[in-house]
């Protein structure tokens, strides 16, 4: 058995794991215990180990166990109670191998796919959603192998566990080792924070408690778990309630009121203050009739006269908010500026709102401790100094997942309505759930599929994007057709993509130039897309070979112009015309998307029904050619 | 810091090193019992060979003056010299000391007769072999220390007979190394008698008790703490061991014993309290320095999984409306206890004070280090 203590500065120095498992495998021979730097633990790992090491006896290719601990998740929000997604894991109970694991299941499809043989092989399987992964792992050497094997494992969750149980060539076998009256936890965001602090407050992780390992100063435990320092003043009207910790040196001033909060040392806290479940780290000074709730405030902070903290703000480093300023609820404050984000191919831009980047300001990180108070004076009121980060568009809605105040009751209420309509809906399409709640596998039976799917969706896009960035190519630089087909099979073959995707995805672009090409009336931009379908059509043809590949152009044209290039949906018929013409699609693969087509919903027939006419005049044309013949 | 005597510097550091001890862990008072312990050897054994060294001066004054210089170990001294000596070493200055040194020192006439050299050497050669004494004297009680606390077991277990008699019941609760041996003692002298044995929720020693009791060959009956007050009629005594005991008589014992210890008072049973001579704490129960209770973690009561979603902060107001309390220890009054039975023998509650000054200093109850010198 081997242990090696790492110092922090390996984890701060952005190693990422596949780095620093490299590293070591030269350094580590036998078995290792892998924890990270934010565990918060009292388990003893001498039963672990040896189940660890009977195991490895018997089988070989026993690699790894994992600690879990039983938690039940939140039924209304879907998440534990440590702010993390609702974690499946299907556990063989008699031998507690792992066979499924999945920590980013999608709530809107309703289901999870488990693979046959992973119940054929084991004779019993339960498939637990109310454990919670506390990234304990003990690790036989082979871990380390495989990870500088794969070097496109990153993330040993996401990646090596997930890929180990999928991969039958080598048969590595992952177990489990489930903690009952030990306490294990990982902090990594600040719901967590939260969690763990209160956990450590109720004495769970005994005897890691503040006032049994607590250094220099004497804590003492007193009624409703209060902990205090040896050493605080307190002033006689305080109001001290339960669950609280108040560090070494801190004074507090007159009528304070102060409930299921920390308070670090050397703190200076006025009178009139209102603190209600913060969380304050060492030299903060706080003056009179503040109020915070639910806030994250970390050394050196002042908050002058009334400031008012609203739920989930975090303050970081030597902050300071003005006088009577309402810091907004879930704002991170910090000196220094928020970095920007940049895309990593700036021209390929798809036009996505959403997509969680924060161009807010261009100016670069500066090191300043003080910056400018003129300029600051209106972020956080007259003295204050810092800057409110602001949420990003897309993430505002998950803010109050991962922070540290708890969640509002009408947010759960809220959360509840939908989760209800959600489950009509299901219930409705009637393809999802069947009413007794029972898992349906995938008709293929294909376990991993699921996974499959979302990467699959990830690759198809930047398949797309990399045909368009091939065809834009071939356009600007006059690329002899033959050449742009050569490019785009390599391309689906990278990819590993079917030649219907390519098809689909060199229309799309073909038809976005069109779009982006200037045109002032509709009957321009149906030129131009003449224009182009007719320079590239040879291209676009060696794609489509048979009928049902057609079709799925047609449903690609469809979704273009419904969303990205809505432009075209007055164009549709005539766009459809100009393939049939060109001899894109053939009247076959119009007439079979017509037909399929009837049975879908009002809104999907939309484009159909625009098509009207040129569908008869093209069921007639068949006619006549059936007459003649 | 210099220190003329040589204890003290011993004192000095010794409370220093104590402190530490004490401030790892409070909850457990016998460390702090044992650090009181050796300082209060220390002191005695400075105070006797003093005592012994001004009975040696008595002694040389009447002799010859001329075997000075084998006299290593008792120079002639000044009665202001002898006054300093007496200052000097640890025991508080009063009026019965120095009135208790003036007689000897009265008697001695003598000034230091040879030169600068020798007297200088003899001086510090007194010093060195006194110091040499006092560690010798220091090691060989801090030895017999040791070895009282190793053999107190068997020490009250001798007095198991007196106090056991035939076909009794006896009612105990968790489990205690002490009064297993007290028990097994007076199986050995052929008494029967029957146990019941409280198991001691939450950590369940009372099991661990019971089958070590039925190894032994004693009859056994287990009973849930609930029970004891149900079953108390039919004890004949309650023998416990404690964690610490106080200053004033108080116990301070595993959780539930109080209710044990009131059941008994109700029913008229001698409660006794089984406790080696190195638990009794020199401190007051009201003392701030005396932790009475430790909480220890909630996951003895309870199972954190089943229980996870009562403690779930992450909504409503984030308070925890689930508050789990295991504490270890309880606190029963003096006047609840009928006897304790130390290695040194059975006593009265309102006895145990004066147990207190036997094994320890008044100086030493308050373990801070001063900075004024030698004091």
């Amino acid at each position: 058995m081997f242990g090696i203590y790492l110092r922090p500065s390996w984890f701060g120095a952005c190693f990422t794991q596949y780095a620093l498992f490299f590293s070591l495998s030269f350094q580590i021979h036998g078995d290792f215990v892998l924890i990270r730097g934010d565990t918060v633990s009292n388990m003893s790992l001498t039963q672990a180990l040896q189940e660890h090491k009977d195991r490895r006896k018997k089988d070989a290719n026993a690699i790894m166990t994992m600690v879990v601990k039983q938690s039940k998740p939140s039924p209304i929000t879907q998440q534990s109670r440590l702010g993390t997604d609702e974690l499946f894991m299907a556990i063989n109970p008699v031998t507690k191998q792992l066979l499924y694991y999945e920590d980013k299941a999608e709530y809107s499809k309703g289901f999870i796919s488990l693979d046959k043989t992973l119940i054929a092989d084991n004779p019993s399987v339960i498939l637990h959603n109310d454990k919670q992964d506390c990234y304990i792992d003990i690790c036989s050497q082979e871990v380390l192998s495989l990870f500088t094997d794969n070097f496109d494992y990153q993330h040993l969750r996401r990646h090596f566990v997930k890929g180990l149980l999928v991969d039958d060539i080598m048969g590595y076998k992952i177990f489990t080792h489930e903690i009952h009256s030990s306490y294990a936890a990982r902090i990594d965001n600040f719901r967590s924070y939260d969690t763990i602090s209160k956990d450590i407050i109720q004495r769970w992780t005994y005897p890691f408690v503040p006032d049994v390992l607590c250094g220099s100063s004497a804590i003492k435990v007193e009624r409703q778990g209060t902990y205090r320092a040896s050493d605080v003043t307190l002033s006689r009207s305080a109001q001290l309630g339960s669950f609280i910790f108040i560090g070494q040196g801190t004074k507090i001033g007159n009528d304070t009121k102060i409930s299921h909060s920390v308070i670090g040392e050397r703190c200076t806290i006025g009178s009139n203050v209102t603190i209600e479940g913060s969380y304050i780290w060492n030299n903060v000074t706080i003056e009179d009739g503040c109020q915070l709730r639910n806030a994250i405030v970390c050394d050196g902070v002042i908050l002058k006269s009334g400031a008012v903290l609203q739920p989930g703000v975090i303050l970081s480093f030597k902050v300071v908010v003005g006088q009577q300023f309402v810091v907004p609820a879930y704002s991170k404050v910090s000196l220094l500026q928020q970095p920007t984000q940049q895309d990593s191919d700036e021209e390929l831009e798809y036009a996505d709102s959403t997509s969680g980047t924060g161009e807010l300001r261009s100016d670069k990180l500066n090191g300043d401790i003080a910056p400018d108070l003129s300029e600051t004076a209106s972020e956080l009121g007259t003295g204050g100094v810092g800057y409110i980060w602001k949420v990003f568009e897309g993430a505002y809605d998950e803010e109050w997942r991962h922070s540290v105040a708890p969640i509002p009751t009408d947010k759960l209420v809220k959360l509840m309505l939908d989760r209800d309509e959600d489950e009509e809906l299901l219930t409705q399409d009637g393809n999802v759930i069947s009413a007794s709640g029972e898992l349906k596998t995938d008709s293929d039976g294909n376990g991993s599929e699921d996974d499959d799917n979302e990467d699959s969706r990830d690759d198809y896009v930047s398949f797309e994007k990399e045909v368009e960035a091939t065809f834009l190519r071939a356009v600007h630089e006059n690329v002899k057709v033959d050449l742009a087909v050569l490019e785009v099979n390599a391309l689906r073959l990278s990819y590993n993509m079917a030649s219907v995707d390519c098809g689909g995805a060199i229309f799309y672009s073909m038809m976005k130039l069109a779009v982006e090409s200037p045109h002032n009336s509709a009957s321009e931009l149906h030129r131009n897309a003449a224009d182009i379908v007719t320079t590239w059509q040879k291209l676009l043809k060696s794609f489509l070979h048979d009928i049902d590949e057609e079709i799925e152009v047609i449903l690609k044209f469809e979704e273009m112009c419904l969303e990205s290039a809505k432009d075209f949906a007055a164009l549709f018929p005539q766009i459809l015309h100009l393939l049939y013409d060109k001899e894109i699609l053939q009247e076959d693969a119009i007439l079979r998307w017509a037909d399929e087509k009837e049975g879908a919903d009002e809104s999907d027939k939309v484009f159909l029904k625009r098509s009207e006419k040129f569908i008869q005049w093209l069921r007639e044309a068949e006619e006549e050619e059936e007459e003649d013949e | 810091m210099p220190y003329t005597n040589q204890a003290a510097a011993l004192i000095h550091s010794v409370k220093a090193v104590g402190e530490r001890l004490i401030a790892a862990n409070p909850v457990e008072l016998a460390v702090g019992n044992v650090v009181r312990r050796v300082l209060h050897i220390v002191r005695e054994e400075d105070l006797s060979l003093t005592t012994a060294a001004m009975a040696g001066l008595n002694l040389s004054a009447e002799s010859d003056d001329e075997d000075d210089t084998d006299r290593d170990n008792h120079p002639a001294l000044s009665a202001a010299a002898i006054a300093a000596a007496s200052r000097s070493t640890l025991r508080p200055p009063s009026l019965q000391t120095l009135l208790e040194d003036v007689p000897d020192s009265a008697a001695v006439p003598h000034t230091s007769s040879s030169g600068g050299d020798s007297e200088g050497k003899s001086k510090s050669a007194d010093k060195s072999s006194r110091s040499r004494k006092l560690k010798h004297d220091v090691i060989e009680a801090v030895n017999e220390l040791i070895q009282d606390i190793s053999t107190c077991h068997e020490l009250i277990a001798e007095q198991a007979v007196e106090h056991i008699h035939q076909n009794e019941v006896i009612l105990t609760l968790g489990s205690s190394r002490t009064v297993l041996e007290f028990l097994c003692a007076a199986k050995e002298k052929k008494r029967s008698f029957r146990v019941f044995v409280a198991e001691g929720a939450p950590r369940y020693q009372g099991h661990l008790l019971a089958k070590e009791l039925v190894t032994r060959g004693l009859q056994t009956t287990l009973i849930t703490d609930s029970a004891v007050f149900a079953m108390i009629s039919r004890v004949n005594m309650v023998i416990v061991g404690a964690h610490a005991v106080m200053a004033n008589g108080g116990v301070i014992a595993p959780v539930g014993l109080n209710m044990v210890a009131l059941a008994a008072q109700k029913h008229a049973v001698p409660f006794v309290v089984l406790a080696g001579s190195h638990k009794l704490c020199p401190l007051y129960p009201h003392h701030p320095e005396v932790l009475l209770n430790e909480l220890r973690s909630p996951s003895e009561l309870l199972d954190f999984g089943e229980f996870s979603d009562c403690l779930d902060f992450g909504s409503g107001i984030g308070a925890p409306l689930l508050h789990v309390v295991n504490p270890t220890f309880d606190y029963v009054p003096p006047k609840l206890v009928s006897l304790f039975i130390t290695d040194t023998g059975g006593h009265n509650p309102s006895y145990m004070y004066r147990l207190i000054a036997d094994y320890y200093s008044a100086d030493d109850l308050v373990l801070e280090r001063r900075t004024t010198s030698g004091n």
